[in-house]
């Protein structure tokens, strides 16, 4: 069963007077353990398609399941449910709390939980999350004190600790050096085959799309090889 | 559990920024402590001025017997002789609002020493009762007399700094033996200096001795002294010749025989007192106090449903408008300054929370796409507003205490410390924190989190 299924999906932006059309009736299916990478130069609609596929948007027309629950007709409360679920958001500036050690970065989102757990459970998770990611040394450590690339390992551990059924990555490699961004892809393809959680990597760097199994290009808003799976 | 996980967030979202925390603070903290102090102090100087004004007789009330009528001419107020001691006693025992009364019975007549005569102002036979009602109790020399000397028809008076500066030139009148009518008073106490006053006559100029010696051994009003009729009149003081030389006297009335006077008992001190003073406990409750004397007095006096009032009533109506003006004066003054300081105090923590919620608008885009919905962040950011103002109330009541405290030690001014204006403080802080604090916190939680995530 497909984890993603977009149908003729739209997305057009009223500025002013003009329309402006910017996902062209895009249909998209992601199995469950994908590894899929989401090309496409700047103004082509891949950040609105992520957007929207990560639930931060809802499209004009069109449908969108996830996971079986059909999110396009979804309230924005309902879809901040849906994130805090279903969804890891690992960004290219990794969007960490200044001043705030790793572990409590990590707790965060579960604490918009709607089943609240205890504080010591959260630590635990936390804490179990950081050590998968290998900075069980580097818990207290606020995101100041550490490297680019434990950084974004913050951030991936972050977005795994409530158990998500997609991870979305946006350019996750874009602020690390080469050996760094290898060192992160590495991870998450490591994730990906062993926990069969499925990835989209959103990228233009085709070295980063190399490690998906599956690439999927946008151009000017609509999708340029079909959704075959390699 | 959610309300504690919102308030840690708070607290470490501050924590991240103690010295801006620190500042925007500080307006709540000025404030709340200048509300607190101006509070204090106004209170310390209201009490002090209440005080002061009290001893002026605001809290007083006069009972006079009302007039009599005869033949439809009207003799005017207090010619009626139903006001009794054992009234002022009632009074004190049966109205709940009033502390004490004291009977008075007054005089005018010549006082001698020595070579020096005067005639007082005032010459009242009273209680010792009627120095608290006056707030007079401190006394500059000796002591007061006491109900004993009133019982026993004590010979002895308190007089006042004029009579000291007129009948014996400054020197201590302590001891000293005074005549009033002929009788032989002496003096046991001087009274503290009061002035003149509102209406500018000498409150000092005073004689005050118990009811019963001005009444039965001064004035001679009593069955004791039955042949003393020519000066009956209180404000006479010509002395007839009956009474200096008793011997050479001429019996005007026949003396009743043994069997006469069995038969008639003549009626024992009629004693009558030409007022009662009362004080009330405090400016509110004179007109209970007044309510209650009435309904007392009516009792006492036999008057049945229909009749009027054998006596009247007056409060210092002028003095108490001036003492609640003073009041109002000052609560309103206070109210003020602890406005305007509170709600700069509140400008400044809107302003730092508008700079806070754009400053921290991706961290507010990377909550949102977590899961965070809208009132989570309204509630993040409300909290750590009040959770700001409230801090600022509790410095500010430390070092609006320490102010108020300082005030008194160095500069000796009255305080008064008022747990209504702590409680205010805190409340009005939270306030100002959940007022001031909504503005940007609905900011935050209306933010796209496609926008705020890309926000630089």
């Amino acid at each position: 069963m497909d984890l993603i299924e977009l149908r003729e999906v739209c997305k057009t932006y009223h500025l002013g007077e003009v329309d402006l059309p910017v996902l062209k009736s895009v249909s998209l299916c992601i199995a469950k353990g994908e590894l899929v990478a989401l090309m496409g130069a700047s103004g082509s609609g891949k950040s609105t398609l992520m957007n929207i596929l990560g639930c931060l948007d809802h499209p004009s027309a069109g449908q969108y399941w996830l996971d079986g629950e059909e999110v396009s007709r979804a309230g924005t409360n309902e879809r901040a449910i849906l994130r805090n679920r279903m969804i890891g958001f690992v960004f290219q500036n990794f969007n960490l709390l200044p001043r705030t050690s790793a572990l409590e970065n990590v707790v965060m989102p579960l604490t918009y939980c709607a089943e609240s757990l205890p504080e010591r459970q959260m630590r635990q998770r936390a804490t179990e999350m950081l050590r998968k990611v290998g900075l069980s040394d580097r818990m207290d450590h606020q995101p100041s004190q550490l490297s680019g690339g434990q950084q974004q390992r913050v951030a991936i551990a972050r977005s795994l600790v409530n158990n998500p059924r997609l991870l979305l990555a946006d350019e996750p490699t874009g602020n690390l050096d080469s050996h760094t961004s290898e060192e992160v892809l590495q991870m998450v393809a490591e994730l990906n085959r062993s926990e069969g959680l499925t990835v989209i990597l959103v990228t233009h760097d085709p070295g980063v799309a190399r490690h998906a199994r599956r690439v999927i290009h946008i151009h000017d808003g609509m999708i340029e090889k079909g959704p075959e799976t390699s | 559990m959610r309300f504690y996980r919102t308030l840690l967030t708070a607290l470490r979202a501050l924590q991240r920024n103690v010295l801006r925390a620190g500042l925007t603070t500080l307006g709540i903290v000025i404030g709340v402590a200048a509300v607190i102090a101006m509070m204090e102090i106004g209170n310390g100087s209201t009490l002090a001025i209440q005080r002061t004004i009290a001893t002026m007789g605001a809290y007083n009330l006069l009972i006079f017997p009302g007039n009599i009528a005869a033949g439809g001419v009207s003799y005017g107020s207090g010619s009626s002789m139903t006001l009794t001691p054992p009234d002022a006693d009632a009074i004190v025992a049966e109205c709940p609002s009033v502390i004490t009364a004291a009977p008075i019975v007054r005089t005018r007549t010549q006082i001698v020493y020595g070579n020096r005569n005067w005639v007082p102002n005032t010459m009242y036979g009273t209680t010792p009762a009627y120095l608290e009602v006056r707030d007079w109790t401190e006394m500059a020399e000796g002591v007061a007399f006491t109900d004993r000397d009133v019982r026993n028809c004590s010979k002895v008076c308190l007089v006042g700094q004029t009579i000291v500066r007129e009948l014996f030139a400054g020197e201590s009148p302590l001891g000293k033996e005074i005549r009033m009518q002929n009788v032989n008073v002496k003096i046991i106490g001087v009274l503290q200096p009061k002035g003149a006053n509102m209406m500018g006559s000498d409150q000092d100029d005073i004689v005050l001795a118990p009811w019963t010696t001005i009444k039965f051994r001064v004035t001679g009003t009593s069955v004791s002294t039955p042949n003393l009729s020519a000066s009956t009149a209180a404000a006479s003081t010509t002395v007839l010749p009956s009474q200096v030389y008793p011997n050479t006297s001429l019996t005007l009335y026949s003396v009743p025989s043994t069997v006469q006077q069995t038969d008639t008992p003549a009626p024992v001190r009629f004693a009558n007192v030409d007022q009662i003073v009362a004080a009330a406990r405090s400016a509110g409750q004179v007109s209970t106090a007044i309510d209650e004397i009435t309904s007392l007095m009516r009792e006492r006096h036999h008057l049945r449903g229909d009749m009027p009032d054998d006596f009247t009533i007056r409060d210092l109506t002028e003095i108490m408008k001036t003492m609640s003006s003073t009041t109002e004066l000052m609560t309103n003054l206070l109210l003020i300054v602890a406005l305007i300081s509170l709600v700069v105090g509140g400008v400044g923590i809107m302003n730092i929370m508008l700079v806070s919620v754009t400053e921290r608008t991706r961290e507010i885009g990377l909550r949102m796409a977590v899961g965070a919905q809208g009132p989570d962040i309204l509630r993040q950011f409300l909290t750590e507003a009040v959770v700001l103002c409230l801090l600022g109330g509790i410095f500010g009541i430390g070092l609006g205490r320490a102010t108020s405290w300082l005030v008194r030690v160095l500069k000796h001014w009255p305080t008064a410390s008022s747990l209504g204006a702590i409680v205010a403080a805190v409340l009005v802080s939270a306030s100002v924190g959940i007022i001031f604090g909504f503005y940007p916190a609905w900011k935050a939680s209306r933010l796209d989190p496609i926008e705020a995530l890309r926000y630089e």
